[in-house]
């Protein structure tokens, strides 16, 4: 019990700290992509203190839904990152939900975030939450296909399960139900971090936003929660598909050298998946909001070809 | 082991209904004390049958009584197994649930309407309902079903009035002809192989069928529950019969009325039929499938609150489906323990589904009731004046999205489970199917989410869209007794999941064999494990404490640092524009127009937009927006049926002569062909 504590407390402190900076890199990369200089790399965190210090206006409008959002956001992503291993195959809380309960808490979120963005009454809100909950559940079965193909491998749903399955063929990803699989994540993965060519998560205008839309409203310390818990769910992400296809590094204990040598390793592979979706987005134009449906039909199809392979290879 | 009084308890339930029953009706001139006996004796006949159903699931056997009636065939046999108990307690829960809402909810019929039919056909219904489900004897079994039908029917066009009622029940009636007329034909399928219409008698003699009867009678058996059970394509009656209802009649209809069909399913085909072929079984979950995928999307185009939710049911139904024809294949492919947790999966979500439906459809009546509107464009804000009412439905709308930490994630998640490793156990490109069908899964549980944003958002968040909504008033406290009690339910089951599996294990016993509850829990009863040895697990109560322990930073933060400026409320910040109103808000049809665009192909939408001008075009005075989607069902597959139907009557009208000689004439001849057929050897 104890020590199911000290280790949730562990990684739940390396979410909070990663997450941001995470953030940060990849618009430091962006911008250099772009020849431009950007920001700081630590700019994110500093737009959350600065954001925790301000004050914040409630809508006249707004319910209590408007105020118990921003917690729920939060509070699912941050539960949601002690689910999956990070850096040892043995993730804090992965006897209490593996993979689908992920998936579902972090549905959990977005649903109140819905609600928060129609709350207000305001027409951009709206326009948020219905793009946000048509895109999310479009990628939806693409995304369970691609799971299930992994999962399908080690007959578990169990994060640390599966984990651990991989870590015992790291060389797996190299087979092709794993990279037909990779693919189709990689695209739900840009869906659901709301990264081009799907969402821009730099614009503000209102013809093309999605998430940004949604939290129009917000300002100050709730808007602090809710960015922070957009930043920790692209992490969680991340490293689920990291973590999954390629095991690398993972340690099998919670030993201090395992420990940190899994944290280098994790730290690589995360910035190269960053640097992939960076390539990916400055490459890359926004789509249409209604050829989106097409890119994710495309993920469908990687996924359900995963799937077909797996028993074919 | 003692015996606890299962039969005494049911039979008082059963009494109770029938002397409720008989006094609403005799007591109809005095409205408040009828409401009061009408309402009192549902709750009391609910209590028993709720205590008859706890008794017999702990009891753990079969509770069998028989009183021979002296018609051939016919005997009032009952059969209190725990098929049977598990249905009587998911009735008894909403029946409960029901009675105390309608205590309040039956006050605004007092001098408008005749509250003692009204409290005659509901205990009718809650009788008919009891018997379905204990029934050991076909023919009882079809009397309860047809009484079951007539008194929904009559419940379903209590606002006689209104034309669109009196068309809904008609349609509602025809079906449930429809559906008696099949099951009839599958009995006496299985009555003639028998020789008995003993339910049990059945069971012994389906080693008897040949495959050939085995699927006649299952095709029969599939489109009878199939069509009380509301799945696609027989759906049609289902969101015309249940929003045109009362309220409290609606959620008994989506809640327990559509699960008789479920009942049956789980009755006949896992007991009554043998070991049914792998392809019932895949035909059930591909059914299943479609009706869970379709249900929902068409639910989504839906701005009446009350048809956006009998449409959940179809999608719901799906969901149960999926599950119990996931358990059918697995039984054949010889794996008992799979198909004995596909079907707790199923039943789980029936009795889930059954809970945050009735909650759902007493929420939405609540609304009817105080703002006189289904359209949810007409309504909005109405959180402020109603709070209870809303929190009620927002747990209902969270639960039935499947999310965590409530009780319809857990059925949903052993459903994933189930299908997940099914693609273990069955051969060839059918296996292919189980992960599929987890895919359209996900997409089901993720539109739902989409609908169930648009229904909570647009009909009790934001401003108020109309004048009603702005003078809503709160639900009478007995309603919003009703719908705590069921609020409380979903939050029990959902984080409780963990206590209530082990209740299944005498019924997958008697079903399939295997007990598994204990299989399903691991670690001190924490734990839910699907059941395999490094199969998944989850834990909605862990997840639920450690939601509220991650508030404690959250709130941390929150407090911490934003002290300095005090949190104020100001008018919405709208990009910049001012004077926002209830005009610039979204709308339900503006919020699934992103859906509606990308499933045009399904839904075939249709607009028309009018302007109306004063002189230059620029400046119009009125725009009117109309747009709909194409009802396929209707149009494509029932419109030519029932031309050809009415083709065919056109035809028959020939013999129709209208002569008294040629009526005789036909008389004579059946009774002839009867004799001739009837006395043969």
């Amino acid at each position: 019990m104890i020590g199911l504590i000290a280790k949730a407390g562990l990684q739940l402190v390396l979410v909070l700290l990663v997450a941001p900076l995470l953030s940060g890199i990849m618009k430091t990369m962006k911008a250099r992509l772009q020849t431009r200089r950007g920001p700081n790399v630590l700019q994110s965190y500093q737009d959350i203190l600065k954001l925790l210090r301000k004050g914040m206006v409630i809508p006249e409008t707004a319910s209590w839904i408007f105020s118990v959002t921003p917690y729920v956001v939060f509070v699912t992503a941050a539960l949601v990152g002690l689910m999956i291993p990070m850096t040892a195959t043995d993730a804090p809380l992965s006897l209490f939900g593996g993979v689908l309960a992920v998936v579902y808490l972090l549905a959990l979120g977005r649903f109140f975030l819905a609600l928060g963005g129609l709350d207000a009454g305001s027409s951009f809100g709206g326009l948020g939450s219905s793009r946000e909950m048509t895109i999310s559940a479009i990628a939806e079965p693409a995304m369970m296909l691609a799971i299930f193909t992994v999962a399908l491998a080690a007959s578990s749903t169990n994060l640390s399960e599966m984990a651990k399955v991989a870590v015992s063929q790291s060389w797996k990803f190299l087979a092709p139900s794993q990279m037909l699989a990779f693919a189709a994540l990689f695209i739900v993965l840009i869906a659901e971090t709301g990264r081009i060519p799907v969402d821009n998560p730099a614009t503000h205008l209102e013809l093309t936003m999605i998430h940004e839309a949604m939290i129009l409203e917000y300002s100050g310390p709730y808007l602090a929660l809710i960015e922070y818990g957009a930043s920790i769910k692209q992490l969680v992400l991340m490293t689920l598909v990291v973590n999954t296809f390629f095991p690398f590094g993972l340690s099998s204990d919670w030993t201090l050298r395992g420990l940190t040598l899994g944290l280098v390793f994790y730290l690589i592979k995360m910035l190269l998946l960053a640097c992939l979706i960076v390539m990916v987005e400055t490459t890359n134009a926004k789509l249409r909001l209604f050829r989106v449906p097409e890119l994710l039909m495309v993920s469908f199809i990687f996924g359900a070809l995963a799937l077909i392979s797996t028993f074919l290879f | 082991m003692n015996t606890l009084p299962v039969a005494a308890t049911f039979t008082l339930s059963v009494a109770l209904y029938s002397v409720g029953a008989l006094v609403s009706l005799a007591s109809w001139r005095k409205p408040a004390l009828c409401r009061h006996i009408c309402c009192g004796t549902a709750l009391a006949g609910a209590i028993f049958g709720g205590l008859a159903a706890v008794f017999g699931i702990l009891q753990g056997t079969a509770v069998r009584w028989s009183i021979s009636s002296g018609i051939p065939l016919f005997a009032y046999s009952f059969d209190y197994d725990a098929l049977a108990g598990f249905f009587n307690l998911t009735l008894a829960i909403l029946a409960g649930a029901v009675s105390i809402y309608s205590f309040s909810y039956l006050k605004e019929f007092e001098g408008k309407r005749n509250i003692g039919f009204f409290g005659f056909l509901f205990h009718l219904l809650l009788l008919s309902l009891t018997i379905v489900f204990t029934a050991a004897n076909a023919l009882l079994f079809l009397i309860a079903w047809e009484v079951m039908a007539l008194a929904a029917y009559g419940l379903v066009t209590f606002y006689h009035e209104d034309r669109e009622t009196r068309r809904a029940g008609l349609l509602y009636i025809v079906m449930a002809h429809i559906d008696a007329g099949c099951l009839l034909l599958g009995f006496a399928l299985l009555m003639q192989v028998s020789g008995s219409a003993d339910f049990a008698q059945f069971r012994t003699a389906a080693v008897h069928l040949s495959s050939s009867q085995q699927a006649i009678a299952f095709v029969l058996f599939f489109l009878g529950f199939g069509i009380k059970a509301g799945v696609i394509p027989f759906h049609i009656w289902l969101p015309a019969a249940h929003p045109v209802a009362p309220s409290n009649i609606s959620s008994l209809l989506s809640g327990i009325v559509l699960k008789a069909g479920i009942y049956g399913m789980a009755r006949i085909f896992l007991e009554g039929l043998g070991v049914l072929p792998s392809w019932a079984g895949l035909l059930v979950l591909i059914v299943g499938v479609g009706s869970a995928v379709l249900g929902v999307l068409y639910a989504l185009m839906e701005h009446d609150l009350k048809r956006l939710l009998a449409y959940h049911s179809i999608e719901n139904i799906g969901i149960i489906l999926i599950g119990l024809g996931a358990a059918l294949v697995f039984r054949v492919a010889g794996h008992p323990q799979l198909a004995a947790v596909a079907l707790i999966a199923a039943l789980f979500h029936t009795l889930n589904h059954a809970i945050f439906k009735c909650l759902l459809f007493l929420g939405a009546g609540s609304v009817l009731h105080s703002t006189g509107s289904r359209n949810m464009e007409e309504l909005g804000g109405l959180i402020r004046p109603m709070p209870v009412t809303a929190f009620c439905f927002l747990i209902g709308a969270v639960a039935i999205s499947g999310l965590p930490p409530l009780n319809g994630f857990v059925s949903e998640w052993l459903t994933y489970q189930s299908l997940l490793a099914g693609f273990g156990v069955t051969g060839g490109l059918t296996r292919i199917l189980f992960p599929l069908a987890g895919s359209m899964l996900a997409l089901t549980g993720a539109l739902a989410a989409a609908c169930f944003v648009k229904a909570f958002a647009i009909t009790f968040l934001a401003l108020p869209r109309s004048a009603e909504s702005r003078s809503a008033h709160e639900a009478p406290r007995s309603m919003r007794i009703g719908m705590g009690c069921l609020t409380g339910a979903c939050l029990v089951l959902g984080l409780g999941a963990t206590w209530f599996v082990p209740v299944f294990d005498a019924l997958t016993e008697q079903l399939l064999g295997p007990r598994v509850g204990t299989n399903l829990i691991t670690a001190h009863r924490w734990v839910l494990s699907a059941g395999t040895p490094h199969g998944g697990l989850v834990s909605t109560s862990v997840i639920a404490i450690a939601l509220l322990l991650l508030l404690i930073p959250a709130v941390l933060l929150v407090s911490s640092a934003g002290r300095r400026f005090a949190r104020r409320r100001g008018p919405a910040w709208d990009c910049g524009l001012p004077g926002l109103s209830e005009h610039n808000e979204y709308t339900a049809t503006g919020f699934s127009k992103a859906l509606r665009m990308i499933f045009s192909v399904l839904y075939q939408p249709r607009r028309e937009i009018q302007t109306v001008f004063d002189v230059s075009p620029y400046f119009p005075k009125a725009i009117r927006f109309e747009s709909e989607i194409e009802p396929t069902f209707e149009k494509r597959l029932y419109a030519p049926l029932k031309d050809l139907l009415l083709r065919f009557a056109t035809r028959m009208r020939a013999i129709q002569a209208g002569s008294i000689h040629a009526y005789l004439a036909y008389i004579f001849v059946t009774l002839v062909l009867l004799l001739l057929f009837g006395v043969r050897p």
